[in-house]
């Protein structure tokens, strides 16, 4: 091996997933899976870090990012509490 | 998509599609192209008319405007010409621009103006249950076709460029990738440019037609598309029963908004160096 195996994470949005299963079913390496109608990474250490699942997704529920590659930080859109409404920032 | 997260309207999401709704895939798609255009969101307006395709500017970040049904062409066409400085883009569904919109469409295609169409067609009209549009394929069934549909379907790619589009390409929500480089391709083009976007609708095409889930009717989209360039060594036999995608026609024209915005620079010229006379137009003056 002339290159260390490089290493993906999964940030998967639950809010935002519907679980249509189209990220799971055109996996080309079987790494993610359903469980209670939202999906998880099963095996992210098969994970090739193609961005398929990321593409396809139609609700923006997944995102892959490589580990140890300093990233922008952004923040995530489950965290944010949606009971604000957008007006009240713009005071 | 954390980088092209800052076009959407987060607060909106999640959106109304169905699970497993090819909008979605098509919408981030052309997010995912402005993003590595790196086009300025204040210098975008996203037109929509009326249908499921429509809610897609809803939730993206530009100056975004919903319109009545078929005429969202027409309302763009009013943006571009009061301010062609901006980059205009209609969201457009397959009833909403082929029935309805139809005459808006080809109208704004034969003036070859500077706008991005982007229409999704899932065959069916989604919103209101399940009609037939003018896309459904002949023998598929809809609410108003329960014993399959009699019409012939438009070839969307020949009417836009018969009708004299400059850029005219298809793509599948299962050929994302390709999806993104052609919505970018027809985003740089300076012209009216127009990208089908084949677009599942696992609710009520599918379920009337038996055709499965989502990943069912994507995997169709798979099996079915043939890229143009792989079609034109394949023999006509082999081509039963596929469809086009890919990039189906490219060639730059002179631009409306340009040519108008010429034309009248020259008639302003000549009327403010009027000196009297006859000013070059005695035929028409009574």
């Amino acid at each position: 091996m002339s290159e260390q195996k490089k290493s993906f994470e999964h940030i998967v949005r639950e809010r935002w997933c519907k679980g249509c299963n189209i990220c799971v079913a055109f996996c080309p390496k079987q790494v993610l899976a359903l469980r209670n109608g939202k999906v998880y990474a099963a095996h992210p250490e098969l994970c090739i870090g193609c961005r398929l699942c990321e593409i396809r997704c139609p609700d923006f529920a997944i995102e892959i990012h490589e580990k140890g590659v300093q990233k922008p930080e952004s923040q995530d859109a489950s965290d944010v509490d949606h009971t604000i409404p957008p007006e009240a920032k713009h005071a | 998509m954390s980088d092209s997260l800052k076009y959407f309207r987060e607060n909106r999401l999640p959106h109304i599609w169905c699970p497993g709704c090819g909008h979605g895939t098509v919408t981030g798609a052309l997010v995912r192209a402005i993003a590595k255009l790196k086009l300025d969101k204040n210098k975008i307006v996203v037109v929509s008319g009326i249908g499921c395709s429509s809610r897609a500017p809803g939730y993206l970040d530009f100056d975004t405007l919903h319109t009545t049904h078929g005429r969202a062409l027409a309302f763009a066409t009013g943006i571009k010409l009061s301010r062609p400085e901006l980059k205009v883009i209609v969201m457009t569904g397959d009833g909403d621009c082929t029935a309805i919109g139809g005459n808006h469409f080809i109208h704004a295609a034969r003036r070859n103006i500077d706008i991005t169409t982007i229409l999704m067609n899932n065959n069916i009209y989604g919103m209101t249950s399940g009609q037939y549009s003018p896309m459904t394929p002949k023998g598929m069934l809809g609410t108003t076709a329960p014993y399959g549909n009699t019409e012939r379907s438009f070839d969307l790619a020949k009417l836009s460029i018969a009708a004299g589009a400059t850029y005219v390409a298809r793509a599948t929500a299962y050929h994302a990738v390709l999806l993104e480089e052609l919505i970018e391709k027809a985003l740089l083009n300076p012209g009216f440019s127009v990208v089908e976007a084949l677009s599942q609708c696992p609710t009520y095409y599918g379920r009337k037609n038996k055709l499965g889930t989502p990943v069912d009717m994507m995997t169709w989209f798979k099996d079915h598309a043939v890229n143009i360039k792989a079609a034109a060594v394949m023999s006509p036999e082999k081509l039963e029963g596929k469809f086009l995608i890919g990039e189906m026609h490219n060639s730059p024209e002179p631009e409306f908004t340009a040519e108008y915005s010429a034309l009248a620079e020259g008639v302003r010229r000549k009327f403010d160096s009027f000196q009297g006379g006859l000013r070059e137009c005695a035929q028409n003056s009574d």
